[in-house]
Parts: C-alpha cells; sequence; structure tokens
C-alpha cells in the first residue's frame, strides 16, 4: 500500500490543480467575462438619426440628408476595367489603386469606404453601372445638412470620433461621427440620441449564423432630440450679412431671458463646407492658422480686448454703489485728467465740456475721460489700502458676469480680464495707488472683456441690476429648458436705483451724443459707443492700426427686448460702424423690417469694406510673392 | 462455478464498466455538440464526426466481449507476440502509412484509419507486466533495468520517428510502473529535475541559471566541507566535480538544442506556456481561444448545444484534443470539476484494485494503465485549460477517434479481464 501512495497523492494533487484552475477560469475570471465581449458574438449598431435643430421662430437651422458612399469588399472583386471605373467614379487610376490597397490593409474580406459621400447626380448614374464591378456596391448614409448658409459658428459641425476617443469612449466606435463644435459639440448627447445594438451569433468564418440569445441583449435605437435654439435665423443673417467685408462680432441677448438672438462672427463659412467630400480639404483652409481671417474663430465669443468707453457705465455704478459719488457729484475736466505730476503722467480727454463742472449724466453721453478717473481714484482710495478698494471694485465687476467664463452653452469662450489688488501688488511689490492703473477708468488698462460678456453687462444695466446667464438653447423637444444655470436670475452687486441715472446717460448718447446720427424713428435707444486701441508687429515692426470699434446698447429703453455688443476690428471711431450696424439690428429686431427712412443705413454699411485695412497685417513678403505671381 | 465461468461477466468490476459507459458517453454528447452543423440530420452516419465516433462506440461492444471472451492466462502468455506484433504495426508505419500534418502515424483503410500508436500502449504495458512480474526478475540489477527500459522505450522511439513527440512522451509514465516495483525513486526526482531545469533555462537564460545553480552549489559544497571537515572533501570530490560537470552541460545544452535542435513550433508553444510570447491571433490561437472558451462557461454553463465559442466553431481541433474545452464551456465549472473527479474515480478504482491483486501480472498491468491514463489527463487537460504546453494527445475516452478510443477501451478491459480472473483461481 505504502508504495501506491505516490500515485494516489499525484492524481489528488493534479486533480485538485486542474478544479483550482478551472476556479480561477471560470469563477474568478468568468464573473468578469462578458458574454457580449466574445469573438463568437458580432454587435451591429442600429444608428438613430440625428436630431433636427431650429430658431426660434421654427426655420430649420440643422436637418439630415442622404448621402452615398461607394463601398468595397477586396475579396470579392474580379478583375475589372480599371480605366472605365475611374472614369466613372472620377477618379485617377493612381487613386484607385491607393483607395484600393487601403481597403486591402484594412480587411480583404470585409466591407470598407472606398469613395467617400458622392454627389447625388453621380449616384443615379453610378448605380445602373456599378452591378458590373463585383465587389463595389453603394451604401446610404445620413450626413448633416444645413439649409441656412449662415451661423456656422452656433450650429458648429460633426466629424467622426478620434482615435483615442474611440479607444477610451464605452459608446463610440471607430469611424462613428461626434460633434466637434457650436451646437453640435455642446449638445451631442441630445443630438446623438443613442444607438440600438443587434448581437449575433457568428463562426470563425465572420459568417451570422442567427440572432444572438434571441435578442435578449439587443437595444432599440433612441432617435436624437430635436432642440430649439434662442436664436433669431433673420437677425443672425441681417448681422451677418452687414458685418460682410469686416471683422468682428455682434452678440445680441434678450435681457429678460439671456436668450441669444444674434451671435454674428465675421469672416465666417458656410457650415456646409464642412459636410461630404470636401471637407477635409476645407477643414484645411478654415483651420489654417496663417489665415489671418480665422473663420473658425468666434469673435463673439472669443475676441478679448479692453471694453473702452461702455466701461465707464461700470465705474459709474460702483461709484454710486460705494457712495464715492452721487447723481449730482461733479468733476472739472482740464483737457483731460494728470494723475501724476511728472511729464506724460496726463490722460487726455476729448469731451469738449472744459474747466467747468460736468454731472454724471453729460460725463457718461459726452464720455469724459477726467470724470471718471476721478471717480475710480475715489473708488480704489476708499479705502487706505488701495488694494482693499481694488477688490471690492472687482467684486463688482465681477458680479456682472465679467472676468470669468460666462457660464453659456457653447463650447467655445474667453474669461477676459478684471484685474484684483493682489495681481497689482505683485507687479508693483505694493507699492501703487489709483494712479498706477487710472486706464482702468476708462476700459483701457489690464481690463479685458469679451463682446457677449459686454453684451450681458448691457443687459443687466437694462434689467437694472440682474441678468440671466446668456443661452443659445431654448427647447428639447419642444419642453423649454429647465437648467437652473439659465433660468435663475444672477443679481448684481449695484442697487437698482443706481441704474436709472445710467441708463438716462445712456439714452443721451443716443439723443444728443455719439449715436444721434443713427437715431430710429419710435425706438428709444440707450447705448455707448467706444473705441481700442490696437497695435500690430508686422514684418518685425509694430504698427499702430486703426482702433478698434466697439458699441454697447439695448432698446427699448422701457422694457428692454434687445441688448447687444457690437466689437468691428479696426472699425475706427463708434459712430462710423457699430452705431449704424447696432441701430439696424435693433430696427430688424424690433419692427422686423428696415423702414425706407433707413434703408441707406443698410446700403452704407453694405458697401463699407475694410479690407485695405486688413491687408496692412498681411506681412510684406507674402504679398511680394503673390504679386510676382500675377 | 463451472456455469460461472463460462460467463464472460463474472467478477467484471461494474463500477469501472459504468465509469467508463459515463465517459464514453458524455464524450460523444461533447463531440456532437462541437462538429454538429445545421444541416446533418443523420447521427449514424461516416458523413459526419459525431455519426462516425457513435459508431466507433457502437463497435466497442463486439471488440468488449471479445477482450472479456479470453481467459487471463491468454494475456499473459501471449502478451510478449502482442507485443512484437505492435512493434511490427509500428514498423509497418513507415512503409504503408498514411502522412497526415507531416506525421506518418496512420494506416488507411478507405473510411477508416488506424493509428497504432494508440494500441501499442496496451500492449507495452503487458509486455512490461509479463518482464517484471518474472519470479526471476530483480530490479536491483542494471542489466535488469535496461532489458524494462528497452520495452518501453522501443515503441517509444518508434513513435518519435514518426514524428509523433507527444504520443511517445506518454511512456514516460511507465515510470511509475517501475517505480511501484522497487525502481528508486532518484530516476523520477531526476526527471523532474530535468524538466525545472530545462523550463528554468528557457525562462531566465542559460547564464542566469548556470551561475545561480554553479553558485548554489558551491555555497553548499562550502557548507558541507566546513561542517564535515577535510575527509569529506578527500571522499568526495570526484562527486562534486561531476555535480558541476553535469549540471554545466545539462544547462548548456538545453540552451542549445531549445535554439538549434528544437523546432519554432515546438519553442513557440513553450514560449507562449511561459508567457514570454503573446500572439492570441497566430501561435498562441489555440490556447487563448481554449481558455478563453473555458471562462465563459461560468460556474454552471451555458448549456448542452449552447456554447457560442464551441457552435461558432472558434476552438481548432475541439472534438479531438481541445474536447475539454467544451465540457468548459457548455458544462461549466461543476462539469468540468465532475469530468476531472471521475477520471480521479477510475484511477483511484484501478490503484485500489491492482493493489488487491495476488498476482503480480495484474498489478503492474493495472498500474500502468492508470498510469497511461493519469499521464494522458494530465498532459491534455493541462494543456486545454493552459497549464501546460501545446502537446496534442487525446483525452482517453473523450476525444474523437477510433483509434484512441479503442485503444483505451482495450487497456482498460484487459485489466478488467485480468481483474475479474483474481477472485477466482489463477
Amino acid at each position: 500500500m505504502q508504495k501506491s501512495l505516490l500515485l494516489y497523492t499525484l492524481i489528488t494533487l493534479v486533480g485538485l490543480v486542474f478544479i483550482g484552475r478551472l476556479f480561477q477560469l471560470q469563477i474568478v475570471r468568468g464573473e468578469s467575462y462578458d458574454p457580449i465581449h466574445n469573438s463568437a458574438v458580432e454587435k451591429k449598431f442600429d444608428y438613430p438619426e440625428r436630431g433636427y435643430v431650429y430658431d426660434r421662430n421654427g426655420k430649420l437651422l440643422i436637418a439630415n440628408q442622404l448621402s452615398y458612399d461607394v463601398m468595397v469588399q477586396p475579396n470579392k472583386v474580379t478583375p475589372l476595367d480599371t480605366l472605365e471605373f475611374c472614369k466613372l467614379l472620377k477618379i485617377t487610376k493612381e487613386d484607385f489603386y491607393k483607395r484600393f490597397n487601403r481597403s486591402v490593409k484594412f480587411a480583404s474580406y470585409k466591407p470598407s469606404v472606398f469613395l467617400k459621400q458622392l454627389a447625388k447626380e453621380d449616384f443615379a448614374f453610378l448605380q445602373e453601372k456599378l452591378h458590373k464591378y463585383k465587389g463595389f456596391f453603394i451604401q446610404k448614409r445620413i450626413i448633416r445638412d444645413y439649409p441656412f448658409k449662415s451661423a456656422a459658428n452656433v450650429v458648429g459641425y460633426i466629424s467622426e470620433v478620434n482615435n483615442q476617443l474611440a479607444k477610451s469612449s464605452t459608446y463610440y466606435e471607430q469611424g462613428e461621427l461626434i460633434g466637434k463644435a457650436g451646437i453640435e459639440k455642446q449638445y451631442e448627447l441630445f443630438l446623438r440620441g443613442t444607438k440600438g445594438k443587434k448581437y449575433f451569433r457568428k463562426n470563425k468564418l465572420n459568417n451570422i449564423v442567427g440572432s444572438f440569445k434571441n435578442g435578449a441583449y439587443d437595444t432599440l435605437p433612441e432617435n436624437g432630440k430635436d432642440l430649439t435654439l434662442t436664436l433669431d435665423l433673420d437677425l443672425q443673417q441681417f448681422g451677418e450679412k452687414l458685418m460682410q467685408n469686416k471683422r468682428g462680432g455682434i452678440v445680441a441677448i434678450e435681457p429678460a431671458t439671456g436668450e441669444i438672438l444674434a451671435l454674428v462672427t465675421a469672416p465666417s463659412y458656410d457650415p456646409n463646407m464642412m459636410v461630404g467630400r470636401k471637407r477635409s480639404s476645407n477643414s484645411v483652409v478654415l483651420m489654417d492658422p496663417d489665415n489671418l481671417e480665422k473663420p473658425t474663430y468666434d469673435r463673439g465669443l472669443k475676441a478679448s480686448y479692453p471694453p473702452g468707453s461702455p466701461f465707464k457705465m461700470m465705474n459709474a455704478l460702483i461709484g454710486l454703489q460705494e457712495g464715492v459719488i452721487d447723481v449730482n457729484t461733479t468733476f472739472k475736466c482740464f483737457h483731460g485728467y494728470r494723475y501724476g505730476s511728472r511729464k506724460g503722467e496726463f490722460m487726455g480727454c476729448h469731451c469738449n465740456i472744459y474747466n467747468r463742472p460736468i454731472s454724471l449724466k453729460t460725463a457718461i453721453a459726452k464720455s469724459c475721460n477726467s470724470y471718471f478717473s476721478n471717480t475710480y481714484k475715489r473708488i480704489v482710495e476708499k479705502d487706505n489700502k488701495p488694494s482693499k478698494g481694488l477688490d471690492s471694485w472687482a467684486n463688482h465687476v465681477k458680479s456682472f458676469g465679467l472676468g470669468n467664463y460666462l457660464g453659456y452653452d457653447l463650447p467655445q469662450g474667453s474669461p477676459g480680464f478684471i484685474p484684483i489688488g493682489k495681481y497689482y501688488d505683485d507687479a508693483y511689490r505694493y507699492s501703487w495707488n489709483a494712479s498706477t492703473n487710472i486706464s482702468n477708468a476708462i476700459g483701457q488698462g489690464e481690463v479685458q472683456t469679451t463682446p457677449i460678456q459686454l453684451a450681458n453687462f448691457t443687459a443687466a444695466i437694462a434689467n437694472k441690476g440682474y441678468f440671466y446667464t446668456p443661452h443659445i438653447l431654448k427647447k428639447v423637444n419642444g419642453k423649454p429648458i429647465d437648467n437652473p444655470n439659465f433660468t435663475e436670475k444672477k443679481v448684481t452687486s449695484i442697487k437698482q436705483e443706481h441704474f436709472d441715472p445710467v441708463i438716462e446717460a445712456m439714452h443721451e448718447v443716443f439723443k444728443t451724443g455719439t449715436g444721434s446720427g443713427v437715431k430710429v424713428k419710435g425706438i428709444d435707444i440707450c447705448g455707448k459707443t467706444g473705441t481700442s486701441e490696437n497695435y500690430a508687429v508686422v514684418d518685425g515692426k509694430r504698427i499702430k492700426l486703426e482702433d478698434h470699434s466697439i458699441l454697447v446698447a439695448f432698446a427699448p429703453k422701457d422694457n428692454p427686448k434687445i441688448a447687444i455688443a457690437i466689437f468691428v476690428e479696426n472699425g475706427g471711431y463708434g459712430s462710423r460702424i457699430a452705431a449704424p450696424i447696432t441701430s439696424l439690428m435693433i430696427e430688424k429686431y424690433l419692427n422686423g423690417k428696415i423702414s425706407e427712412a433707413t434703408k441707406y443705413r443698410e446700403t452704407n454699411m453694405l458697401n463699407i469694406s475694410l479690407k485695405s485695412e486688413y491687408d496692412k497685417l498681411i506681412p510684406k513678403k507674402e504679398e511680394e510673392i503673390a504679386s510676382g505671381t500675377k | 462455478m463451472r456455469q460461472e465461468r463460462n460467463n464472460i461477466f463474472v467478477g467484471v468490476d461494474w463500477l469501472l464498466v459504468i465509469l467508463f459507459v459515463v465517459l464514453v458517453g458524455f464524450g460523444w454528447l461533447n463531440i456532437y455538440s462541437a462538429s454538429k452543423s445545421e444541416e446533418d440530420l443523420e447521427i449514424l452516419s461516416f458523413s459526419t464526426k459525431y455519426g462516425k465516433q457513435l459508431i466507433f462506440i457502437c463497435l466497442t461492444i463486439p471488440l468488449i466481449v471479445l477482450i472479456l471472451f479470453f481467459n487471463s492466462k491468454f494475456y499473459e502468455k501471449f502478451s510478449s507476440i502482442l507485443y512484437i506484433i505492435s512493434l511490427l504495426s509500428l514498423v509497418g508505419l513507415f512503409l504503408f502509412g498514411k502522412t497526415i500534418n507531416g506525421a506518418t502515424s496512420w494506416y488507411n483503410f478507405g473510411v477508416l484509419g488506424l493509428q497504432p500508436s494508440e494500441f501499442v500502449k496496451a500492449f507495452t504495458a503487458l509486455a512490461v507486466a509479463k518482464l517484471l512480474s518474472d519470479r526471476q526478475y530483480n530490479f536491483k540489477l542494471v542489466k535488469n533495468q535496461v532489458k524494462a527500459f528497452f520495452i518501453i522505450f522501443l515503441p517509444a522511439f518508434l513513435i518519435i520517428l514518426q514524428p509523433d513527440a507527444g504520443s511517445a512522451l506518454i511512456y514516460l509514465s511507465f515510470f511509475f510502473v517501475l517505480h511501484r516495483e522497487g525502481l528508486t525513486l532518484y530516476y523520477i526526482i531526476i526527471g523532474l529535475a530535468i524538466v525545472v531545469l530545462f523550463l528554468l533555462t528557457i525562462l531566465f537564460g542559460t547564464t542566469i541559471v548556470l551561475s545561480t545553480l554553479l553558485g548554489l552549489i558551491t555555497v553548499f559544497t562550502a557548507y558541507i566541507v566546513y561542517k564535515g571537515g577535510k575527509r569529506f572533501l578527500r571522499f568526495n570530490w570526484y562527486k562534486i566535480i561531476g555535480v558541476y560537470l553535469i549540471v554545466t552541460v545539462f544547462v548548456l545544452g538545453t540552451g542549445f538544442s531549445y535554439n538549434n535542435v528544437f523546432k519554432q513550433h515546438h519553442r513557440d508553444r513553450f514560449e507562449i506556456l511561459l508567457g514570454l510570447k503573446q500572439d492570441n491571433q497566430g501561435i498562441g490561437y489555440n490556447s487563448y481561444q481554449s481558455e478563453l472558451t473555458i471562462s465563459s462557461g461560468g460556474i454552471s454553463g451555458k448549456g448542452f448545444l449552447k456554447g457560442d465559442l464551441t457552435q461558432g466553431d472558434f476552438v481548432p481541433e475541439q472534438h479531438t484534443d481541445y474536447i475539454f474545452s467544451v465540457i468548459g464551456e457548455e458544462w461549466g465549472f461543476l462539469g468540468g470539476s465532475l469530468v476531472i473527479i471521475l477520471f480521479m474515480l477510475m484511477m483511484y478504482r484501478i490503484i485500489y484494485l491492482s493493489e488487491t491483486h495476488t498476482n503480480k501480472f495484474g498489478r503492474i498491468y493495472g498500474y500502468s494503465l492508470a498510469s497511461i491514463l493519469f499521464f494522458h489527463v494530465i498532459v491534455n487537460v493541462g494543456m486545454v485549460i493552459g497549464l501546460l504546453p501545446t502537446v496534442g494527445i487525446p483525452l482517453p475516452f473523450f476525444s474523437y477517434g477510433g483509434s484512441s478510443l479503442w485503444g483505451f477501451t482495450i487497456l482498460l478491459f484487459i485489466f478488467i479481464r485480468l481483474d475479474a480472473h483474481k477472485k477466482y483461481d489463477w
């Protein structure tokens, strides 16, 4: 018996090891084993239709259209007349081999795209002929269609997911489409819906042999949701037209709701350029970093510049709130404001009311630099420490949504910049006072804002002290949005009463001031023009260019319906381009049309081109090359 | 009494017969699952794998009757002749054999192919039993040891020439038998050491293994010399040098033969098992799919004919060498464990019965049977569950194939015959 012990023991041992291994494989590992991720199961997706997008008046902004791809399954291809085939597809022979080899490399027993998105007329013709070519067939696909060739910056575009995302995501697979910009990106989850899954059993030859577990794991596709935007397409298109041959942005907001009525950036592009066969070559042009027009850069959301004179209203409001001035406070202007004893420490002013007291209302209407320098100095120096004064100033400013991302629902943006006490403490080692950064008084200096922030600031003035975060989405599948970020009031740190004198003064601007040239009969416009100096380095030389013009306005004065901010690169004085465009936009929105009396303004604006100004930015060398080839 | 002796089933160990029936029956169900396709409807037909296997199974009945019909004495008396005939059948392969997959292991008779190596095991076992049971036989004599080795390794050698290294490997199982009959355990220990050293050498390379081993031996020797003094050194210096030499030659030899004598597909098998290489789509596909298939079964399996991976034909050679993966997928951990336990029971029973034999011949034969079964199960199941490298030998009673089935039927039922008789007189 003793001698048999060895074999008994070994048999027992091996048996236990084997059962242990089975335990490890089938219970430890089997638990996490997903029956669906299995080479015997093929997953097929049922793609839902992507949601449609409408403007606030129900006009279709984004739709879907059918597209036709030529597919190829290399192992089914029989020898063919390449020359004739290439002619049919309008490709070269080299291109044919390149594409074919790519498909072979991908998998010769699986169909892959040979030629993407045929033109509709090509499709009809091809369908008749293609049966001759074994292994080639046509597959229908749904692609996006943008019936109105505008608001490219808002609608955005879709394209194939990148490899990285396809790998890390649990939803997206290689070759699927995803929103890459604008609404398409922001509301991807609403628009895409949920794709359905169907599982099939297959054998090792990849042939499907039946459904997997009678469809127990299958899911139905869920269609994308239709979105209604706050955008007013008519106003949007009108704004885009007015901005032709100019660079800049217009942001129009409904003050009572924060709904974005128009978000114009110029120059822009036709969103259909990002659809179809020419997509990739178009996107190269559009996204070329050397393209100074930057058509994919949303100037309304991203252009961050010193706000200029419209910021004077901010300082007026803060001054009133902090009690350093009241409606009767007057300052004298001596052709400017001397903030230091040294030569050059002087800020000029062109208010034309010199050496006599100026009231707040006049100061805003005439845009007096001295008045607001005095006010700003009082605000900052209210406390014995300037950083403390500046901090409370900055808090007031930030309560208008300036100095940080506003939180609107579009995937582009810029925070702007509002300095706080620490910023100057660090820069000047605690030795500074209001004079050090006196330019903040008139919206120059360190302060930076974007047009949408200014539009929101204007809406907050129109509302006398509160705003709703600007947003572009109005309804999802017909149901109004309930995102508290957009439906809850944000209150500024300025009391309501302080807005009245400021609004009166803004009204004065369009009655007698810089906006008086663009009055619209029957509409009381309140606003403020401004300019922002700018320089550029071209060919290694720093040159001063025409000022950017800026304008903020709202209308009507009572019960405001639209707040607007406009920014025109190198537009010069606000009254030249910004004011007429603002007035036209307001008239269009409030009256629905441009009256005969103001039609000339529209014509004027359409005719103005700033191309010669922008050409100064083009490096000379390139120009020489360009002229040399002529 | 006389009447009973005419009845061939008298004294048959029914437990073994039941285990045989269960294993073969369950095996056929799994072959059916692995090889069925939608179109085939006929069960008893030469056109399908499972149909053929069913015919093979039916044919075991006359075979069993025939085996039981002969007297125990017959097997003892004719063992040498049977052994020689079986050797001739192996030699004959080189003249009349059919080459499949590079190995000349088959005789071809139209629809039926026979693989003699599956039968030779049984007759080698008889020959070994005959030799060792001889009263004159003394295992202490090296001459006798060599005789035994010769009987065992002659068929193995002929099989290697086919070449079918997997089937030849099985003959190592006779070491258990020799050990039982008095061969020193050193052979098995040395054998194991060789295997371990071989694997270590592949894993870590000759330089590291050799330097580590020589270092260890030096430390060990130094310790003994320190303990035992110079006296020990004086008497054993040749042994020490011998150990150094053997280890060096073996490790270097392993390295050399692994890289120069082994074929690439052999190296691949080892390297995949040891995790040195990963190629789930190429050379490692079988093992990878097999493990995946078994894992997917879970605790209780997906059910008969419901294993997607089995039905999708993802595991190559699933009805033959990889049959255990069907059990794993469709019958789960419970089914797989049950099969292992059934095999263990069968082996325990055979060893137990062998030990009760008063007759040496029966005992040695029984031991050979148990050892051969043991080796087959280890190598086959170990491969399928990813513990051992790929070696193509069948799972006894389960794997598809007439030769294998009949070979094991002969092996088992000769033992049952011998065992039935021991209760009577010899």
